[in-house]
């Protein structure tokens, strides 16, 4: 658990980076600090590994003040990743994972051994060890970088904008990764980001900051996006917040109709499913006999948002419904998704 | 041609020439270890506290502008050496080699980049072990082209000391000038430079070794 009681930050030049934040991260969970450049998001989490050190106020973590803790000793025990991931150039992959464990005095091989099992961890596979990090894709590194801290098995991980260095897709692959990793793992991670999206995206908690370095809402993305706080955070969350909320909508109620496929016989002047032989979605056939590509699958199971946007993008109207191997499950259509989420309004 | 067969045909004369390039060697090879070192240091000093920056590098420049027989004639004079012991030279020659490299060190040291050292820092590396293990590393690259200007600019002053009477190669050329010898003259020459080059290359080879790093973008 970390814990903020009172802190502030004001730098040599006077400006408060930091004003009077109290917040507790609870343990085990993922909690985003959000906010425009320059609101003490980024000050905030360096004052809990004592990159940056409080005029007043006190950080805990795990109950301890981190002030009297000899900073060297305080952060082998707390994961780091920044934006570019920060890899040592002159070191191997391999070698930059291993750098904690052998700063905590591991052997060399027991470090190495550790670090492999990272790589594979993070979904790296082992012959990317032996090379130099400049070898490597924007995404590769930033893996590297999480392996590295999550090398010694830190209890804390601290991530400041890790990803915003990287393209949107490989993004979410990142995002989707450390997601995955946090169910296996169970640390308690603080977050930086400047984008709301991937804030509501991985956060269980989100703590939005505004310029002043004051905290103004500190809330689970679904309550983020449904009750905002005042103008500011709502502003901030953005215009499609009402249609982003449905990310944290479960879809039950919403019903799945069989739909007909191409490769039935008859059905002439109606939209028909184009499927392959395990059947998958391949595009629609239109009324017309010409085949269009289809609009986003619906996984079934996953929140309403998912299910809406297949209907909305679907040139038939028909959202597509597919199980966890993608294969067609059935159709919904948007009225009946906006029936259950107006139901769910009660 | 004829003159220098002839005159490297004397046996007397080829083993005065090997004990010249030895010579010639550790004066000009010692002062650079040692400035590699002092110039590590300075450029530390320098790269932590950066006010002192502008003075160190200007003080350096100034120190190179000494024509270098004026410091080999003073350097006595100074630390109370007889003239011809090499040690004025070795001293003299260190003096103008750290000169040179306090600013690529401290160049080398600001480039590394502020997200590495920070990512360093906040792995809970101490500032000596991040110093050594990580910045010093990072600046080979820029130190080694550094260290090869000086190794050169130290194989030709090494012959100024000639003139006032330190072994090394130069004595080929004070010799030679006052016999109105050319083959000496031009011995000398060749050896100069050949052992330029092979230091040169050996200076390569050794930051090739230290860096694989560098090159691995570029396989």
């Amino acid at each position: 658990m970390i814990e903020f009681r009172g802190v502030t930050k004001r730098f040599d030049d006077g400006t408060i980076a930091v004003n009077g934040l109290d917040l507790v991260v609870e343990a085990g969970t993922i909690t985003v600090f959000v906010g425009p450049s320059g609101c003490g998001k980024t000050t905030s989490l360096r004052m809990v590994n004592r990159m940056i050190d409080p005029t007043s106020g006190t950080v805990l973590v795990d109950g301890r003040d981190v002030l009297t803790v000899d900073p060297p000793k305080l952060r082998l025990g707390i994961g780091y990743v920044i934006q570019q991931a920060g890899l040592f150039p002159h070191r191997t992959v391999l070698d930059n994972v291993a750098t904690v464990p052998l700063l905590s005095g591991w052997s060399k091989g027991r470090a190495r051994t550790r670090a492999a099992e990272l790589l594979e961890l993070v979904g790296l596979p082992a012959e990317l060890g032996r090379r130099y990090p400049v070898q490597l894709s924007g995404g590769q590194q930033q893996r590297v970088g999480v392996a590295r801290a999550l090398a010694a098995d830190p209890p804390v991980l601290l991530m400041d904008e890790p990803f915003s260095a990287v393209d949107p897709v490989v993004r979410e692959g990142l995002q989707d990764e450390l997601l995955r990793l946090q169910a296996e793992l169970d640390k308690t991670i603080v977050f930086v980001t400047h984008d709301i999206d991937e804030a509501v995206r991985i956060g269980e908690k989100v703590a939005v900051f505004r310029e002043g370095g004051v905290l103004a809402q500190y809330a689970p993305p679904a309550e983020l996006l449904a009750r905002p706080a005042d103008d500011f955070v709502a502003g901030f969350v953005g215009k499609d917040r009402g249609y982003r909320s449905l990310s944290f909508v479960d879809a039950a109620g919403v019903e799945v109709r069989p739909v007909e496929t191409a490769d039935e016989p008859g059905g002439d002047g109606r939209w028909r499913l184009v499927v392959d032989a395990d059947r998958r979605p391949q595009g629609w056939r239109a009324p017309d006999g010409s085949t269009v590509p289809g609009g986003s699958l619906y996984e079934s199971g996953g929140p309403v948002r998912g299910a809406l946007d297949a209907a909305l993008s679907s040139p038939s109207g028909l959202g597509v419904v597919v199980d966890a191997e993608g294969r067609l499950a059935g159709v919904v259509e948007a009225r009946q998704v906006l029936d259950v989420i107006e139901s769910r309004r009660g | 041609m004829g003159d220098v067969v002839k005159y490297l045909s004397d046996a007397g004369t080829r083993a005065a020439l090997w004990s010249m390039l030895l010579d010639h060697v550790w004066l000009s090879l010692l002062p650079l270890v040692i400035s590699v070192v002092l110039a590590v240091v300075l450029g530390l000093v320098c790269h932590r506290y950066r006010r002192l920056n502008g003075f160190v590098v200007g003080l350096s420049n100034v120190v190179y502008t000494i024509p270098s027989l004026a410091l080999f004639a003073i350097i006595p004079a100074v630390i109370g050496t007889q003239v011809l012991n090499p040690v004025n030279v070795v001293l003299a020659l260190t003096i103008y080699t750290t000169a040179l490299l306090v600013r690529p060190v401290v160049e080398a040291l600001n480039a590394v980049p502020a997200h590495v050292t920070a990512a360093a820092t906040a792995m809970g590396f101490r500032p000596w072990r991040r110093f050594l293990t990580v910045e010093l590393p990072l600046s080979v690259p820029v130190l080694a082209a550094g260290v090869r200007v000086g190794s050169v600019s130290n194989i030709s002053l090494v012959s100024v000391g000639a003139l006032i009477g330190t072994g090394g190669l130069g004595t080929l050329f004070t010799d030679g000038f006052r016999q109105r010898y050319l083959a000496p003259i031009a011995i000398g020459i060749v050896l100069t430079l050949a052992l330029a080059l092979v230091v040169d290359l050996l200076l390569v080879g050794l930051r090739n070794l230290v860096t694989p790093w560098a090159r691995a973008g570029r396989a």
